[in-house]
């Protein structure tokens, strides 16, 4: 149970990179399933090779990040299809990361020193308090993205998945947003990759197949279930629902089933979470939600103006468009 | 202020589908003048403002705001200067963003943004003082999202954040065309007290005549991708929607066929006016279902 709710903790760092592309620029990364491999891989050859455990996760967070600059530049440059470039780059990252690990499928960091070895030493790996530590630190990730996506530049990248033609007509270049997104996101994701690495003690050229998907069921899972009015909210739940969802996985395996059945469960998962909000019940619940927070901005609003226009203005679309 | 000289477009050259939406059109327009642009579907009024914007870059030709060539400037290279609202309400403003965050964003249009907090109490101040002049109330709920408010107040709000950073010029692209008669009417009301309390240089297309009578200085009429012809403040004050209407009509005889059908007259024909007396209904043509059309119907068609 602990170790699950560590795992999902480091794995929260990936899910707040795919945050930021599939929700806030709106842009579907493939890149993602091996720049987090390419993430661990570099970290562990910088580890192998008698590197700080320190600077191995910077150099995971770097690499990461250039694996999203090749996907942005074939995207925005070269204008391919989001989704097709992702693939592109994922593709050949594939080859790449084998050539970056010396044409091994694998690599064992269990002799060597990691960020986690104090943690162990000291006892506290799979304690309360290790998971304090450990959350304490995706927090601190997570408090420097909403940070940053409040700031004039943040904004800019927020409103360029939201409304492309505005951002535009107000001066930004939309294009430079998609890659500083690209970049960071994937940069995020290689960092989770690093970590993971030095935490399981290895690096698999597999490890990282499926990760978008992952990605994406703690970003809806959490999402669904604990909203995402602001993006402080938002990111948050994105880091409950990387936990959940390795919780999840974990009461899966207790209940007998493989660890080799887990792409089907994460897959089943995510659709589930894509299709239970289209039932009648839920939506009849949002729809209310809606309703009911446009009506409340428009009784703020005309409340306190008596000016004839306010009223000819704004009454009824909000009800329509709800 | 704006040169834009022998503009040129030609869409899907080569093709069977080949469309000359500009064909040598040039325009000067002074600091402080309020240009309305009038035309059938087709003329080229759109693809003007959008060349001008640098959506869509000219075939040949020259642009000019002040003394600076801009014709191949892309879009946000040119925010810096011109600022323009969009004919859908949906496309001015973020919807996920809040009133505040949107305003933001408004204000740096066109300089560099850096890691400084989007809102600030400072900015946030200034925010609510603008918002106050749209006499909307908005200011009282910087922090709802914008997708929450109507269309008509989404207009509104794109206005002033086209308008409050002061930018040089001004496009309208037929801003209040997607608002129901009386919303668009205030829309135009506040488009009209903003453009003059800031002595905006303003361009303005419009479907709507007497709209483009009323608002402004200037007005040109285009058709085929050229102007056709111009009237000054003088001469605008004195014409009436019929001289237009007549000018139109005039266009048939000259190019030997129809060059407007009936539906494009009575849109072109649409007034602002939301108080249209229905009983002084649309004459002809009820296909358009314009339910804001006031008495002034094609003849001879």
């Amino acid at each position: 149970m602990i170790a699950g709710i560590e795992l999902g903790l480091i794995y929260a760092v990936m899910a707040l990179g795919v945050y930021l592309t599939f929700r806030v620029l709106d842009f579907p990364d493939l890149t993602v399933d091996q720049s987090f491999t390419s993430g661990a891989a570099s970290a562990a050859m910088v580890i192998l090779h008698g590197g700080s455990p320190w600077i191995a996760t910077v150099v995971g967070f770097v690499v990461g990040g250039l694996a999203g600059l090749i996907t942005a530049l074939l995207h925005t440059k070269a204008r391919i299809n989001g989704l097709l470039a992702g693939i592109l780059t994922m593709t050949a990252l594939y080859s790449v990361n084998l050539r970056v690990m010396g044409g091994k499928a694998n690599l064992a960091l269990l002799r060597e020193d990691t960020v986690f070895t104090p943690l162990r030493e000291a006892g506290l790996q799979g304690t309360v308090t290790g998971v304090l530590l450990l959350l304490a630190g995706v927090v601190l990730v997570k408090l420097v993205l909403d940070w940053f996506l409040y700031t004039d530049a943040g904004l800019a990248m927020q409103a360029t998945g939201d409304n492309p033609d505005m951002i535009r007509s107000f001066g930004v270049n939309t294009d430079g947003q998609k890659i500083l997104g690209l970049c960071l996101s994937n940069a995020l994701v290689g960092l989770s990759g690093a970590l993971i690495a030095q935490y399981q003690g290895f690096a698999d050229i597999g490890m990282g197949i499926g990760m978008i998907v992952v990605g994406l069921a703690s970003v809806i899972l959490g999402q669904g279930i604990f909203g995402s009015r602001t993006v402080v909210v938002a990111t948050l739940a994105v880091i409950l629902g990387s936990v959940l969802y390795r919780l999840v996985i974990t009461v899966a395996l207790q209940a007998g089933l493989n660890p080799s059945d887990m792409k089907l469960i994460s897959a089943v998962l995510v659709v589930l979470a894509l299709v239970l909000p289209q039932l009648s019940v839920f939506k009849r619940w949002k729809r209310r939600r809606t309703l009911r927070a446009a009506q409340e901005v428009q009784a703020d609003v005309s409340s306190s103006t008596e000016h004839p226009v306010t009223a000819a203005i704004a009454v009824p679309s909000a009800r329509r468009r709800a | 202020m704006l040169s834009v000289h022998d503009v040129r477009k030609t869409f899907f050259a080569g093709t069977v589908n080949e469309r000359v939406a500009l064909n040598g059109v040039s325009l000067t327009v002074d600091e402080g003048d309020f240009v309305t642009v009038i035309g059938s579907n087709g003329a080229g009024k759109s693809t003007l403002l959008n060349t001008v914007s640098g959506t869509i870059i000219p075939d040949s030709g020259e642009i000019r705001v002040g003394e600076r060539d801009v014709t191949r400037l892309p879009e946000h290279r040119k925010a810096r200067w011109i600022s323009r609202v969009f004919q859908d309400p949906m496309k001015g403003s973020s919807p996920t963003l809040t009133i505040e965050q949107n305003m933001a964003i408004a204000q740096r249009r066109g300089r560099s943004r850096g890691l400084s907090r989007g809102v600030t109490r400072a900015r946030r101040q200034e925010f609510t003082e603008e918002l106050k002049t749209l006499e909307l109330g908005l200011e009282n709920r910087l922090g709802a999202k914008v997708g929450l408010l109507s269309g008509g107040q989404r207009q509104a709000l794109s206005l002033l954040m086209a308008t409050f950073s002061a930018p040089e010029i001004l496009l309208l692209d037929e801003h209040t065309a997607a608002l129901d008669p009386q919303r668009a009417h205030h829309v135009t009301e506040i488009t009209e007290r903003i453009v003059n309390e800031r002595n905006l240089t303003t361009l303005m297309v419009t479907h709507n005549m007497e709209q483009a009578l009323r608002l402004g200085n200037r007005l040109i009429m285009m058709h085929e991708g050229r102007i056709l012809f111009e009237l000054d403040a003088e001469q605008k004050a004195e014409a009436t929607v019929a001289d237009l209407l007549a000018e139109f009509r005039k266009l048939q005889t000259v190019a030997g066929e129809p060059a407007l059908d009936d539906a494009t007259l009575l849109e072109t024909a649409r007034s602002a006016e939301p108080v249209a007396d229905p009983s002084r209904g649309v004459t002809g043509g009820a296909s358009t279902g314009g339910s804001s059309a006031a008495g002034v119907a094609p003849e001879g068609q």
